[in-house]
Formats: structure tokens, sequence, C-alpha cells
């Protein structure tokens, strides 16, 4: 999926993590965590993992964690990328997202 | 994936609360408070530009954590809304129990809502027939139709009556007693009991009145609702003591059952129970009551 212009999703609640996301040439990630030593690789590879199964292989990622649940990191990721290619609104591919 | 197990159309259904699906501080450990049905919110909950992010979050949560008995209904947004075709969607692919139609005013309603579930179902590879479906009845042409909107698919489990949007429509607040609902309540019940399906009770909004909210719940159990919704985990003791059998009833339909089986084998149909005539209904209500009392877990007799 390519990114087509910057997208944010989520919010710096407590249990939450908010997400965005910007085209880029490179892929970049940046992860800012209240729990970064603890859990910091592991939230790099839910993101690298999402990002991969949405197909996005450029663009600038940058993740402020609040300590949530990989589910929680996931949906926002998802919710951001498919909000950068204005796709967000219907027709969500569910199936493949599980 | 945390698979669910298949949603059964008759269970317990004392407390339903409501989360916001947007929430995930909400929804990460909303199986802990023990109620019987969670209601997961893509409606009144979410803001207007978070509808997307609302559908992640919750197909997220349903795909990764375990809700165990805990029935996950999702409320989704009104027919008259552009999001509520993608809600049903979100909803069947992430393997809900049972959606609840918000603002549900005619069995049309219910069909559309129905379709649109078979074919995600379909498009998903979701045992046809296996998503439930509640209606919420919340306008006075909703309560007015309340029999057909309860008769109207096999997939439908209940109805609830949604009382705050009701109140502004028939230009009442709430008063001591629930005079301004009475009808309606009782309306709903008789539809419900007619078309043999459940029923439930609006939630009480006035957290600070616990007074007005016992009140109000033990009403609901008097008029034959079968649970309540509500919004705050502090309800869920009150309305689960309210809904479920007392110990004096329980151990009176075992009474009933047990003379029962001993008069139906010396060829008797009608006699009298402590005094009072007891024939066939009284046996039909105690049955359900031992079946209730044994699902919630505080029957453990043979009977």
């Amino acid at each position: 999926m390519e990114l087509k212009h910057e997208a944010l999703a989520g919010t710096l609640e407590s249990s939450d993590a908010q997400v965005t996301v910007r085209p880029a040439a490179e892929l970049t990630l940046d992860i800012q965590s209240s729990v970064l030593n603890q859990y910091g690789r592991q939230i790099k590879a839910v993101a690298e993992a999402t990002l991969a199964r949405l197909g996005v292989t450029s663009g600038e990622v940058a993740i402020v964690d609040k300590g949530a649940l990989d589910c929680t990191l996931k949906a926002r990721i998802e919710t951001a990328v498919y909000r950068s290619a204005d796709l967000s609104a219907a027709g969500i591919a569910w199936g493949v997202l599980a | 994936m945390i698979p669910r197990p298949t949603p059964q159309k008759v269970r317990i259904r004392r407390s339903m609360m409501f989360m916001n699906a947007q929430k995930p501080n909400l929804l990460k450990d909303a199986y802990i408070y023990g109620v019987d049905s969670i209601i997961m919110d893509l409606e009144d909950a979410v803001a207007e530009n978070q509808k997307d992010s609302a559908r992640f979050s919750l197909f997220n949560a349903l795909k990764h954590i375990d809700y165990g008995d805990t029935e996950v209904i999702v409320r989704i947004n009104g027919l008259d809304t552009p999001h509520w075709q993608e809600d049903v969607r979100v909803c069947v692919a992430a393997g809900v129990d049972g959606i609840r139609i918000a603002k549900c005013e005619s069995a049309a309603d219910v069909h559309a809502v129905e379709d649109a579930v078979a074919a995600a179902e379909k498009e998903f590879g979701v045992t046809p027939g296996r998503t439930l479906l509640m209606a919420a009845l919340e306008s006075p042409i909703g309560i007015m139709h309340a029999y057909e909107i309860c008769t109207a698919s096999k997939r439908l489990f209940g109805a609830a009556i949604s009382a705050g949007d009701l109140r502004k429509s028939l230009h009442v607040k709430i008063e001591q007693g629930g005079l301004e609902m009475f009808v309606a309540r009782s309306q709903v019940v008789m539809a419900a009991r007619a078309a043999g399906v459940q029923c439930f009770d609006t939630m009480w909004p006035n957290l600070d009145d616990q007074a007005g909210f016992e009140a109000e719940t033990l009403q609901a159990r008097k008029l034959g609702f079968d649970g309540k919704s509500l919004i705050n985990p502090r309800q869920i003791a009150f309305v689960h003591q309210t809904f479920e059998p007392t110990k004096a009833e329980i151990a009176y339909a075992e009474k009933l059952i047990r003379s029962f089986n001993a008069q139906q084998d010396s060829g008797v149909g009608v006699y009298t129970v402590d005094g009072k005539l007891v024939d066939v209904p009284f046996f039909d209500d105690a049955r359900r009551v031992l079946a209730q009392a044994k699902e919630i877990g505080i029957y453990h007799g043979e009977l």
C-alpha cells in the first residue's frame, strides 16, 4: 500500500499508541515508548510485521507508545496507513488483516 | 487469533455493559468484570472522524484478546448513516457473537442488517447463520413495531429498550417510579415474550444516583425483563443479583418439579403445592428458573 499523505491514528492516552505516517523515499521507523527498555524490540517487531503485511515499503513511520498491547499498536498502524492511502472508510480487506 | 465458541441464541444475559470500541484501555480487559455480555460501541461513543479507527481497534481486539465466556456484541451505527455496512463487515470478519442494531424501527431494518450479515459471512468464510442480532428500540415507531421487529429474523435473540432518545421523542424526562417509560417497557416485554425472544432494559445514566438505579433495576425485573444495559462496572453486582433467581424461587421451583414428577406418575393433572393451585405452565416456569440458576452456577441440585 502506498502512503499518499501524512496521516495519524491513536492517542497519547495510557494503553494506547499514536502513530504518524508520511510518504518518504526510504522506510524509516521511529519509536518512542514509556516502556522502551522492556518492550522496544517487541514493539519494533510488531510494527515491522504490520507494515510488511500492509505492503508498506517506503515512508516515515513514527510511533509514540503509551504501553499499548500488540493488538492496539497493530490497529493504530493499520488505521494510519489506510488513512494515508485514503482507503480507511470502507471496503477494508479484513480477511487478510487477521 | 482467538477462536470464539459458537454464539448461543438462548443464554444468560443479565447484564450488558457498553464499552467504547475506540478505547484500548476499556477493550483490553473488559472480560474481567464478569458481565454476561459486553457491547463494544461503534455508534454514539465514537466521534464521527474516528469511525474508521474504531473498526481497526475492534477487529484487532477480537482477534487477539480472549474474552472467554463473556458474550461480545457490537453496537453498529444507524441505518441512516454511511457507516453501518462497513461496521457489519468488520463485525463478521472479527467473529463477534452478535450485532446490536441501533435505532431499529421496523422488520425491514432487521432484514437489511440480516442481508448484510449473510453477505459478510459468505465473504469472510464464516459459518452461515453464526452471527446473532439484537434490536435496540429507541423511538416511538420502534416501540410500536416491537413485535414485527422481534419476529423479523431467526438470528434475533432479543430486543432492548433504549430510553435516552425515546424520552426526547416523547417529550418526557426520567420520573420517579419510571412512569414515563411504563408503556414502552411493557410493550417491549410483551412483544419479546410473544415472539419468544429476550428483552433488556435501558441503561441508567445517573451514576451518582444509586437509589434511582436500584429502583429502576428492580422495576425492570418485576416487569419481566431478562436483563439490563449498563455503563459502569459498579452497576454489575446489583443487576446480576436482581436478575437471577432468588434462593426461595429456586427452592420453590425444585419443589414444584419434584411434586410434578410424583403426581404425574399417579395420574394427577392439577393439584396444590403449599396450598396454591398449580398446573402445567407452573412447571414450565419452574424448569426455566432451574435452568437459569444452573447456568449462572447457583443451583447444584440433581434436577
